[in-house]
C-alpha cells in the first residue's frame, strides 16, 4: 500500500477517525463515570495538552512519514517558539505591551522556528543528498538533527538564561458550560491545534504540493523520475515542520505561562510516544495518540502522583511497539527502512 | 595526581565502557537510544546489592554486570521484532520505563536516590576500562563480530550466507547490556551515590554520540569518540554554555564532511604498522 496514502486515507479511512474518536471518548466518559467534578477538570486539561501533543506529534509523523528522518531538532523548534516570544514581549524588544505585543511576538516566534527548520534542511538533507545521492537511508540526519537540538537550545540558554521563565497567562478570559469553568484560550488553543491539522491533511490529500510529498514518501527515485522536483518539495516538509512545532509552543506558551530553554524535551519525548502509540506516518493516529497521552499523563498524576506518568505513558508504549508495531492506525510499511 | 585529573581519568573510564556497550549494538547495526536504561540498572543493582548484602566488591561488580546482562538478553527478544524507527524507539521507550520505575520504586529510594557504601578507586576502573577495550578488540576480530559486521552492511546478503541474524543480534545486544551494566557498576562505586534523574534521555543521546562521531567502524572509534567528547568539554570548560553550542556545531560539522565517525576501516588500515611492511612487500615483488 502507498506509504502516504496513510497519512491521508488507509483502506480503513473511514473506520480510522471513528475509532480514534471512539477510543477518547471511551476513555473520557470512563474517567468521567469513575471520578467527580475534580476528574472533569482533568478530563478537559488533558485534552488541551493532548491537542498540543497532538500538532507536535503530527509534526515528527510527518518527517519520518515523507523523509524517514527522526527529526531531533522539533523540541527546539517547540521551545524556539516559546522564548523568542517571550522574549520579544518581556525583554523590552517590542516597543509597546498588552495583548498585540504578545500577537507579534507569537508570530516571530514562529517564523523563527521556520526559519531555524529550513536552516535544518539545508545542512542535513539537501547537503547529504549533494554528498551521497541519498539523505533517507542513513542515520545521518538523526546524528545531525541531536546536533541541531544542542545548537539551537544553547543558543537561547546563553542570552536568556537556562532558569524557568513564569509569567502572567495573556489572553485571560473564562467562560462557563456547564457549571464547568473553561478558558477561552483553552478553547481557542484546541480549535487552533485541529484547524492546523485538518488544513495539512487537506494539503496532502487535495493540492499538487501534497501530491509530491506523497510521491516522495512512496519512493524518493521514482518521484523524481516522474518530474518532482525533490529538492524542491523537501523543504515544504521542513516549513510545515517548523509551523507545526511553533503553533504547538505558542499555544503552550499562552497557556502555561511558563517557558525555558528545555521547554520542548518532555513535550517532544510525550509526542514522539503519541505518534507511536496512534502508528507512524498516520495523521489520525498522531492525533489519537495525542489525545490519549495527554489524558494519560493527566489521569496518571491524579491517580497515581508526579512521578508516575513517564512509567504510564513508556510503559504503554513499549508495549504498543512490540505487540502491534504499526500502532493504532499505522501503516505497517514506514519506518522499517534501516537506520 | 590531583583530584581534578583522577576525577577526569574516572569519567573517561566510565564513558569508555559505557560506550562499548552501545558500540557492540551498533556493530550489528542497531542503533540502542536506550543506553541510560541499561547503565541505570549495573548502578542500582550494584547500590542495592551493596547495601544489602554487604559482599565484597569482587561479587557485586560481575554480578551487577551478569543482571544487566540478563536483561539486555530478555529485552532483546521482543525489542528485535520490530526495525529501523520502531526498534531506535522500543530502546528509547525501554530507557524511559527503567529511568521511570526506579523514581517511583520504594525499594531504590525513589527520587531520593541510593548511597553506595563502598567504593571503587581509580585503578579499577582504569583496568575495567583496559579489559572491556581488549575485550571489544577481541570480539571484533572472532567469528561473531564478522557476522554482526556483515549484518550492518547487508542483513539479508549475510543472511543467505548463513548468518543467524536474530542469534548475532540477540548476542550483541546482551554483550552491550553487560558493558553498559559493567559501567553503571563503576559509576555507582566511584561516585558513592544513584540517583534515577541521571540517567536520563540525554545520556542514552550522549553516549550514542560518543560512538557514531567515534566511528562504528572499528573497535577505534568508541575509544576516539569518548576521548574526544570527555576531554574537549574539559578544555572548553571555561567557556560554560558555549561549549554545548560548540559541541551541537561538532556534530553537524562532521556529519556532513565525515559521517562515518573519527574513525574509520580505511584510516585503520593506512595508519596500522603493518601498513608500512605490506607496501614494501608489495614493492619488493611477494
Amino acid at each position: 500500500m502507498n506509504a502516504v496514502a496513510g497519512l491521508t486515507k488507509s483502506r480503513f479511512a473511514p473506520s480510522g477517525p471513528l475509532i480514534a474518536v471512539a477510543a477518547v471518548v471511551a476513555l473520557i466518559g470512563l474517567a468521567i463515570a469513575t471520578g467527580g467534578p475534580v476528574i472533569v477538570r482533568q478530563v478537559v486539561s488533558g485534552l488541551l495538552l493532548g491537542a498540543i501533543y497532538m500538532t507536535v506529534a503530527v509534526a515528527f509523523t510527518l518527517t519520518i512519514g515523507v523523509l524517514n528522518f527522526l527529526n531531533f531538532t522539533i523540541p527546539s523548534l517547540f521551545m524556539l517558539t516559546g522564548m523568542v516570544a517571550w522574549a520579544s514581549v518581556s525583554r523590552g524588544y517590542l516597543t509597546f505591551a498588552g495583548t498585540w505585543a504578545w500577537l507579534v511576538g507569537l508570530f516571530i516566534g514562529v517564523s523563527v522556528a521556520v526559519a531555524a527548520s529550513l536552516l535544518v534542511e539545508r545542512f542535513t538533507f539537501r547537503y547529504l543528498k549533494m554528498r551521497h545521492g541519498d539523505a533517507t537511508e542513513h542515520a545521518i540526519p538523526l546524528v545531525s538533527s541531536l546536533g541541531f537540538l544542542l545548537i539551537f537550545e544553547n543558543l537561547i540558554l546563553i542570552p536568556l538564561g537556562s532558569e524557568s521563565q513564569r509569567f502572567a497567562i495573556p489572553f485571560k478570559a473564562d467562560i462557563q458550560i456547564a457549571g464547568l469553568v473553561i478558558g477561552v484560550a483553552q478553547l481557542a488553543s484546541c480549535a487552533l491545534a485541529v484547524a492546523v491539522v485538518a488544513a495539512l491533511s487537506f494539503i496532502l490529500k487535495r493540492t499538487k504540493i501534497g501530491r509530491a510529498l506523497r510521491t516522495i514518501a512512496e519512493n524518493p527515485d521514482t518521484a523524481s523520475l516522474l518530474g518532482v522536483e525533490v529538492s524542491r518539495v523537501v523543504p515544504v516538509v521542513f516549513i510545515l515542520t517548523g509551523l507545526l512545532s511553533g503553533v504547538a509552543g505558542a499555544l503552550f506558551t499562552v497557556n502555561y505561562g511558563d517557558v525555558s530553554p528545555f521547554m520542548g524535551d518532555n513535550v517532544g519525548t510525550k509526542a514522539i510516544a503519541a505518534m507511536v502509540l496512534g502508528g507512524i506516518g498516520s495523521i489520525w493516529g498522531a492525533i489519537a495518540g495525542g489525545l490519549v497521552v495527554g489524558l494519560a499523563e493527566t489521569l496518571s498524576i491524579q491517580y497515581f502522583g508526579g512521578d508516575s506518568v513517564a512509567m504510564t505513558v513508556w510503559g504503554l508504549v513499549l508495549v504498543i511497539i512490540i505487540l502491534r508495531p504499526k500502532g493504532l492506525f499505522g501503516i505497517a510499511s514506514i519506518g522499517k527502512g534501516k537506520m | 595526581m590531583s583530584g581534578y585529573l583522577s576525577g577526569t581519568l574516572a569519567i573517561l573510564c566510565i564513558n569508555l565502557i559505557f560506550a562499548y556497550g552501545i558500540f557492540i549494538t551498533a556493530v550489528a547495526g542497531q542503533i540502542n537510544l536506550g543506553g541510560a536504561g541499561f547503565q541505570a540498572i549495573g548502578a542500582y543493582a550494584t547500590a542495592w546489592l551493596a547495601s544489602q548484602s554487604g559482599a565484597p566488591m569482587w561479587v557485586i561488580i560481575p554480578a551487577a554486570t551478569l543482571i544487566s546482562a540478563l536483561v539486555g538478553f530478555l529485552i532483546s527478544l521482543p525489542v528485535l521484532r520490530t526495525r529501523g524507527v520502531y526498534m531506535v524507539l522500543a530502546t528509547f521507550a525501554f530507557g524511559e520505563v527503567v529511568a521511570g520505575f526506579l523514581l517511583r520504586s520504594e525499594i531504590f529510594g525513589g527520587a531520593i536516590g541510593m548511597v553506595v557504601p563502598q567504593h571503587a578507586e581509580l585503578w579499577v576502573l582504569i583496568a575495567s576500562a583496559v579489559m572491556t577495550t581488549l575485550a571489544a578488540f577481541y570480539l571484533m576480530a572472532t567469528r561473531l563480530g564478522l557476522a554482526m559486521r556483515s549484518l550492518n552492511d547487508d542483513e539479508d546478503a549475510a543472511t543467505v550466507l548463513g548468518v543467524n541474524a536474530r542469534a548475532v543480534q540477540v548476542a550483541a545486544f546482551t554483550i552491550g547490556g553487560a558493558f553498559a551494566g559493567l559501567s553503571g557498576a563503576l559509576y555507582a562505586l566511584n561516585f558513592g551515590f544513584v540517583e534515577a534523574q541521571y540517567f536520563n534521555a540525554l545520556l542514552s543521546i550522549y553516549v550514542l554520540l560518543f560512538v557514531l562521531i567515534g566511528g562504528a567502524q572499528t573497535a577505534w572509534g568508541p575509544l576516539a569518540g569518548s576521548l574526544f567528547f570527555t576531554i574537549l568539554p574539559e578544555l572548553f570548560r571555561v567557556g560554560g554554555s558555549w561549549r554545548y553550542f560548540v559541541f551541537g556545531v561538532l556534530i553537524v560539522l562532521m556529519m556532513m564532511v565525515r559521517p562515518e565517525g573519527i574513525v574509520t576501516r580505511d584510516l585503520v588500515r593506512r595508519l596500522s604498522p603493518f601498513a608500512w611492511w605490506r607496501r614494501a612487500g608489495v614493492a619488493h615483488g611477494r
